[in-house]
């Protein structure tokens, strides 16, 4: 019986190496395909939507995890994107390495995360989703007016020729030939960004399987309980919303360096929405549907604006809706029938069969910390 | 044990409980028992941290914890069975049991605890995979009552454990209550069914519009004609 389940475990780590091997090949080369079958611009999208992977699962901790509905997410986003381009770009003549910004984004991201939870600790609902939607709307308004009396953030024109990200000598602006083999900027970008993506992955895996994981549920679950139990909801609280900002941070910093210009209009409501409509479509607190729900809607509205144009032609001969206004009817639509028909969300967790494959207590606890 | 002096909670400018003083001793069981509305639930609430006490205070072991976080009472031996239950509906069985021993590290001990749960209750060992969400009202009380044992308290509060369940559910989980109170624990039980509740206990304190009105031996407020006519419907 013993050397049955070692050999079906052994075998079983076999086949998940065999696929990791597989999925990082496709993912290495998956660049490449696109940027020859595709082009460019969908190359750019496939940048956008490693960076909305980052996002989404920096909100599922707080929305997924915790249960905390958090309407004013870009507010971190934009913290780390102005942090970036205010150290990195000659709008105050600093030119801050890569590697010194964005953990410094991330930590000051979260310490905005920490000054939103820590008022909000009593809200839940509805009324936590109307005073995180205020911070959010507040940190666009101030990005927004703090050009006068001291210029900072350069107001509505925004911060442009912020620099490209850069290691060292290297540049992510320019092609790279790493022995022998020249590899694009947007290429590059790609990796850097799915570099960090898999990292923030691994950190949702690891949070998710710990003591504070499932202390989050705990609280999501039934507060008072949690209280009950001995959590100090106060202090998880906190810290769902600044490990959630703090991935926000980061994903803002990669945003300002990739795209080279920040302003306030790129973290409007729509986009804190948009965010949470990844999480909550892909499928809540459940990590693998969330980066679906961030692929997929990253790609969607412009798979759209893509084949809006074309369809009409090839149905009806001449174009009789503008495409840009119907691709956005058609993203609705979309989103309208999968809440319909997938109410939990496309992907799911099925019911947390992660920690009972076997039931016995002494494996739970063994698999937790 | 446990020693309320004076204790008031008002809910804005409402007193929903006045100046009330009790005592638990060690391993005692001690009903405190009153009409819906009187106060017992709020009393509790204020003794487990939930709610803040207008004025009073509380001692625990002799050191007064009313000012205590509520998340500490459970490192220093009190658990609390909330009212209505209050179990974790998307989690197992197991997981719940879990959660109840949050604030411990020593994972022997907790597997060898969980064990001793479902023996206390059978029930939730058959169904230990099951979400609780799905358990029926009683088995989610027994769960309920399993979970804060996790935490191995030196006191345990119970906030209404009959509330809503059949008859023949509240008999088994008061058996199981008078079970782990005579295995040594101290319990402070707060609880409409009068009836039930002065039986199992030795003592019992009657609750009315936020007062304690009489105190005696449960035996003796059983036979208390006033008791009898108020509470126990004779």
């Amino acid at each position: 019986m013993a050397a049955l389940t070692f050999d079906s475990l052994r075998h079983d780590r076999r086949t998940a190496i065999a696929a990791a091997v597989g999925i990082g090949i496709v993912l290495a080369v998956f660049p490449f395909i696109v940027g020859t079958t595709l082009g460019n611009s969908w190359l750019r999208i496939l940048d956008f939507a490693l960076l909305y992977i980052m996002l989404a699962l920096g909100l599922n901790i707080v929305v997924g995890f915790a249960g905390l509905l958090d309407m004013g997410y870009i507010a971190f986003y934009a913290v780390g994107a102005y942090l970036y381009a205010l150290l990195a770009s000659p709008h105050f003549g600093l030119h801050l390495p890569v590697w010194a910004i964005i953990p410094l984004g991330a930590v000051l991201a979260g310490i905005a995360g920490a000054l939103l939870g820590a008022p909000t600790l009593r809200l839940r609902g509805d009324y936590l989703a109307i005073v995180t939607l205020g911070f959010g709307e507040i940190v666009r308004i101030f990005m927004n007016n703090l050009n006068a009396p001291i210029n900072i953030t350069n107001g509505p024109q925004g911060i442009s020729s912020i620099d490209p990200i850069h290691l060292g000598g290297i540049t992510l602006a320019k092609p790279l030939t790493v022995a022998g083999i020249t590899v694009p900027s947007l290429h590059a970008y790609y990796y850097l960004f799915l570099a960090l993506a898999l990292l923030i992955i691994f950190v949702s895996l690891r949070l998710e399987d710990s003591r504070i994981g499932r202390a989050w549920v705990a609280i999501r679950e039934d507060e008072i309980a949690a209280k009950a139990c001995g959590i100090n909801t106060r202090n998880i609280k906190l810290l769902a919303f600044t490990m959630g900002a703090s991935f926000g941070g980061v994903a803002g910093g990669l945003f300002a360096g990739f795209q080279g210009f920040v302003s306030p209009e790129s973290f409007n409501l729509m986009e804190s929405v948009m965010v949470l409509c990844m999480v909550v479509l892909g499928g809540m607190g459940h990590i693998p549907g969330v980066i679906l729900g961030g692929v997929m809607l990253t790609i969607l509205p412009e798979f759209f604006r893509h084949s809006a144009g074309p369809m009409q032609l090839a149905v009806f001969g001449k174009i009789i809706l503008d495409p840009e206004a119907l691709r956005m009817l058609l993203f609705g639509l979309a989103l309208v029938a999968v809440m319909l028909y997938r109410p939990a969300g496309l992907w799911p967790s099925t019911i947390r069969r992660r920690e009972f494959r076997n039931g016995s207590t002494a494996d739970v606890l063994k698999e937790g910390e | 044990m446990l020693e309320v002096t004076k204790l008031s909670v008002a809910y804005g400018g409402i007193q929903a409980v006045r100046n009330v003083s009790f005592r638990v001793e060690q391993g005692e069981m001690v009903a405190l028992i009153g009409a819906n509305g009187a106060g017992k639930t709020s009393t509790l609430k204020a003794l487990a941290r939930l709610l803040t006490a207008a004025s009073g205070s509380v001692r625990y072991c002799g050191q007064e914890i009313s000012a205590l976080e509520p998340h500490r009472l459970v490192s220093q031996g009190i658990a609390l069975v909330p009212e209505g239950r209050g179990v974790f509906p998307r989690m197992s069985i197991v997981e719940n049991l879990l959660m109840g021993a949050y604030s411990r590290f020593d994972k022997p001990a907790i597997v060898a605890d969980t064990e001793h749960v479902f023996s206390l209750f059978p029930r939730l060992k058959e169904r230990a995979q099951q979400l609780a969400g799905t358990l029926s009202g009683g088995e989610q009380q027994m769960l309920a009552i399993g979970r804060a044992l996790m935490s191995r308290p030196k006191l345990l509060l119970l906030d209404e454990p009959s509330m809503g369940l059949a008859p023949l559910m509240v008999q088994r989980i008061f058996e199981v209550i008078r079970k782990v109170a005579d295995e040594g624990m101290t319990v402070l039980l707060v609880e409409q069914n009068a009836k039930l509740a002065l039986e199992v206990s030795q003592r019992g304190y009657v609750m009315e519009s936020g007062e304690i009105t009489l105190t005696d031996e449960a035996e003796k407020l059983l036979a208390n004609p006033k008791v009898r006519a108020a509470y126990l419907g004779e």
